[in-house]
């Protein structure tokens, strides 16, 4: 059993064996989505604080309907109509959440390390949603799981990503997790956002190569993650749309120069004709379809495992209490209600 | 008549590093010698009362002086006042402090610099020796009234908190202040390159996903500045230097007999951006560098080539400093650990004791165009510290109003003891 | 605490014969083994479940399916199972709609177990009707459940616990009646 799981605020301390737990509890969420009746009481009477400091629709939803299909209550904070615009601090909005005692809270932020910030204030568990442009872990989870669906392993796959890496977030999760199973990289994009550093990114990974062209980028990848061009995290002038288009786009012809059959991964929301075109956006190599249910899968795992258990001390009072039938809860032995 | 006794006088001037009784006479030095037998039977020169200050196992130097602080009195009183920010900086064994000028008004005038010095006769507990603005307001549009405020009493000028906006008027400033022997001291930063990102950019900026700014934003400052220092012949001082390349720019000045001097902070030469981690309490500007700079920063305060070391105390109400990281205002707090901080480099071997005791007292003293020695007649401003005193310190004690220090819970090895300004002990530690 | 063995209830064989007779009485009181389908609940439930299945084949020459069901969703008393309590599939291959269903358990005790898993089947779809097989009942219900295929009915006290060794899961096979001191 890898050790417990209290916030997921980054990937980058997670080991291999609690990432891997984490895909695991997802699996049944996956064909949970099939069911006709998606509605479990697991997490019933239980309140998951959705904090969205940054829009965001499509993560919102699916932490949203993660939780209600579990069964929790949702309360929901959206940064537009929020009273931070009345001035009030990020510590005494989340101790307001606080005060009505959710049983964690979901938060996107556009500063990095507010997630962390955050959770050092309270003492529910804090989901990482999206900080600034340093990590979103439920992605990089959601498209793992995606891969090792498709391409049966994580382990030492050759992944090119491709765009504005120096302020995506969805880079560097990625980057932390496959590392840890030993792929090796190909970063791609314009010089200025691809600064050196990211050489040394993914300690426990293959070699980290990074490269401003885009054909040699893709030379035999298993998959290419296509990022965004983050145009609200820049301060200097972006690079202009066409220069972007005619330099990086994912065309199909492009597309080739990687492994027959390589996976093309987006995290959202894509803009056709600017980072991919729609040929490979809609073609069959595309996942983002797939990521979208596996997102939902991850996020319903996560809720699961962070939410689902007790403390320490309810286990072993449950374990002297009257158990339920079957062998002993003894330690090391399987049981029926530990571990199995 | 408080006679300082058994104490080891190390006084860079002089190059004396030797036992000595001290005298004390009013706020003056009366008397030196080695250390006499007797006590009682060893009468006072004019035969008054004397009082006796036991300063056994101390080092006994001339009293420190820190070119380089933010008292934010006026106007900012939330964050600390004159007769807070001196009480922590005799904490620190400081007997002079020169605050910035970056208050609420800025101290662009003669009566605000008057206002200051009044506050501090009335409240403070070391002498404070102010720095006044450069240009009106800090806004780098025009001259402030230099020569007016030089009258009350300014020692130097600056628009710290900003560099001096441009080139042209930097050379105005430094024309001016040849001709009044002001030396000009700048927070030298490319504005354009700085852009409000808030650390060093390198690989921690890039992994914690933070908006970074390269050690050019500052050398690329001093290296303009340096030229029109030379230009026009003014004694130039980089403020807070943090980087390697801006150190061998001033190396390279000071070759060629150019009248530039540099200070560094202890934070500087003790951190670097790898000890940032979102806590604001290591957020400051010029940020922590890379630790080659670190590494050169040590060099060069061992090497002469550093003049000062100055804490740049940035005092900030705690609600201030508890935000997201990127939005936290820059700066930390500095007096009480200034001290302790560079004896950590004593005893690592990387600075001799004599060096560093000049980095507090002469090297600052220069800058300014002053003495600071322990001689008969010299003011009696004396700082008696311990190499070896064990402590920990701890910002719920500091005698600032602020808390925002990344040394909180900190343990040292060695501290200020006694803080003797003009005649009298401003600070004495419960040992 | 620890486990101290007080008696062995049943061996390999006579676990073998029960299994055989649960069987036979299943098809006996089903009118006809059409619409039937086993679903053990795990962990233990599965190999059961199985086995009948097998059996029936033999005695019968039936196809009966069989499901696996992982109640850890369903349960009411997540924390005190575990700290960080870890999920499993069902994997029941056939259509639940109007299905005359057979749970499958190893040991019933409160009936919470069962009451998750009926919810559990009940999210799958509408079964035609839903009956309970257990290997050994031993009282102290909580829920008004009741098997309708019992192996065996054993008296116990609250500090005592039935413990099922499976082949397929302990590598040995028997039940013993265990105390917890």
């Amino acid at each position: 059993m890898p050790e417990r799981l209290r916030h997921l605020l980054s990937i980058e301390p997670l080991t291999a064996a609690q990432i891997n737990f984490v895909l695991d509890e997802a699996k049944p969420f996956q064909e949970f989505q099939r069911y006709p009746l998606k509605k479990l009481a697991t997490l019933r009477g239980k309140s998951v604080a959705l904090a969205f400091f940054e829009a965001s629709t499509r993560t919102r939803i699916s932490f949203a309907t993660a939780a209600a299909r579990l069964g929790a209550d949702t309360i929901n904070l959206q940064a537009e109509s929020s009273s931070l615009k009345k001035g009030e601090s990020l510590l005494d909005t989340a101790r307001t959440l606080d005060a009505m005692k959710p049983d964690c809270i979901v938060m996107r932020h556009g500063s990095s390390g507010a997630c962390q910030f955050v959770a050092q204030h309270l003492d529910i568990p804090v989901i990482n949603a999206g900080d600034g442009s340093h990590e979103h872990p439920t992605q990089a989870l959601l498209d793992a799981l995606t891969l090792r669906d498709r391409l049966g392993t994580l382990d030492k796959l050759r992944i090119t990503i491709l765009g504005d890496i120096l302020h995506s977030r969805v880079a560097r999760s990625n980057l932390h997790l496959l590392g840890k199973f030993g792929c090796c990289f190909t970063l791609c994009g314009p010089a200025m956002w691809l600064p050196r550093e990211f050489e040394t990114m993914a300690p426990l990974g293959g070699a980290v190569r990074l490269t401003s062209r885009v054909d040699e980028a893709l030379d035999g990848a298993d998959a290419v993650i296509v990022l965004r061009v983050q145009e609200e995290r820049m301060h200097e002038p972006a690079l202009p749309l066409n220069e972007y288009i005619l330099l990086y786009q994912l065309t199909p012809e492009r597309l080739r120069r990687a492994k027959p059959g390589a996976l093309v991964l987006h995290p959202g929301p894509m803009i056709r004709g600017l980072e991919i075109d729609p040929a490979v956006a809609d073609g069959p190599q595309s996942c983002v379809l797939d990521q979208v249910t596996n997102g939902l899968a991850v996020r319903m795992a996560l809720l699961f495992i962070l939410l689902g258990g007790g403390s320490e001390s309810d286990f072993l009072r449950g374990l002297s209490a009257k158990t339920e039938g079957g062998p002993a809860p003894v330690p090391g032995k399987g049981s029926k209600h530990v571990a199995d | 008549m408080l006679r300082i006794r058994n104490g080891r006088v190390i006084d860079p001037s002089s190059g004396t590093d030797a036992p000595r009784d001290i005298w004390l006479d009013g706020d003056r030095i009366v008397r030196l010698a080695p250390p006499g037998g007797g006590g009682e039977s060893d009468r006072a020169p004019g035969g008054t009362r004397e009082e006796t200050l036991d300063a056994g196992g101390l080092i006994v130097a001339p009293g420190f002086i820190d070119l380089h602080c933010h008292l934010r009195e006026p106007g900012i009183e939330n964050s600390e006042t004159i007769e807070t920010g001196t009480r922590a900086a005799a904490r620190g064994g400081f007997t002079a402090v020169c605050p910035m000028p970056n208050t609420r008004p800025v101290n662009d005038s003669a009566s605000v610099t008057r206002g200051i010095l009044e506050r501090a006769a009335a409240s403070a507990s070391t002498r404070v020796w102010p720095i006044g603005a450069a240009s009106a307001g800090s806004r780098g549009e025009s001259l402030a009234e230099i020569a007016a405020m030089q009258q009350a009493g300014i020692v130097a000028v600056s628009d710290d908190g900003k560099p001096i906006a441009t080139a042209r008027l930097l050379r105005q400033v430094m024309d001016y202040c040849r001709s009044l022997d002001l030396p000009v001291i700048d927070h030298c930063e490319d504005a354009s390159l700085f852009a409000g990102n808030s650390m060093r950019e390198g690989r921690q900026s890039v992994r914690l996903g933070v908006a970074g700014m390269p050690a050019a934003t500052e050398s690329i400052a001093v290296a303009r500045d340096i030229q029109i220092a030379e230009l026009t012949g003014c004694r130039f001082h980089v403020a807070h230097l943090s980087a390697r390349a801006s150190l061998e720019a001033v190396r390279a000045a000071k070759k060629r007999g150019l009248r530039v001097s540099c200070e560094v902070t202890p934070h500087h030469f003790t951190l670097t951006d790898e000890d940032v981690a979102y806590d604001t309490h290591y957020k400051m500007n010029p940020p922590l560098g890379s630790a080659e700079d670190r590494a050169a920063l040590v060099e060069g305060l061992a090497d002469g080539t550093v003049d000062a070391i100055a804490t740049d105390h940035a005092p900030h109400e705690p609600a201030s400093k508890e935000v997201e990281f990127d939005r936290a205002p820059f700066g930390i707090t500095g007096f009480e650990t200034a001290l302790a901080l560079a004896l950590e480099l004593v005893h690592a071997g990387k600075l001799p004791l004599m060096r560093m005791v000049e980095l507090f007292t002469t090297g600052p003293a220069r800058v300014l165009g002053r003495e600071r020695r322990i001689a008969e007649g010299q003011p009696a401003d004396l700082t008696l510290f311990s190499t070896d005193h064990a402590w920990t310190f701890r910002a719920a004690d500091s005698a600032s109003k602020s808390r925002n220090t990344p040394f909180d819970g900190r343990a040292f090895r060695g501290a200020p003891m006694a803080t003797i300004v003009a005649g009298r002990v401003v600070f004495r530690r419960d040992a | 605490m620890r486990i101290v063995e007080k008696s062995q209830l049943m061996s390999a064989a006579e676990i073998d014969r029960t299994v055989q007779r649960l069987a036979h009485e299943i098809a006996e009181k089903s009118g006809g083994t059409k619409n039937l389908g086993l679903i053990g609940i795990r962990r233990r439930g599965v190999p059961l479940a199985q086995r009948i299945a097998l059996a029936m084949r033999g005695m019968e020459g039936v196809e009966v399916p069989v499901g696996t069901l992982d109640i850890t969703l369903y349960r009411d008393d997540l924390s005190k199972v575990a700290a960080q309590p870890v999920l499993h599939s069902s994997e029941i291959p056939f259509g639940v709609d109007d299905k005359d269903l057979i749970l499958v358990d190893d040991v019933l005790y409160t009936g919470r177990t069962v009451r998750a898993a009926i919810n559990g089947l009940f999210d799958l779809g509408r079964p035609q009707r839903v009956r309970l097989c257990v290997l050994v009942d031993r009282g102290h219900r909580e829920l008004p459940i009741e098997a309708s295929f019992v192996g065996r009915r054993v008296q116990t006290s609250g500090t005592e616990i039935i413990e099922v060794r499976l082949n397929e899961i302990d590598h040995e096979e028997r039940v013993m009646l265990v105390e917890l001191v």
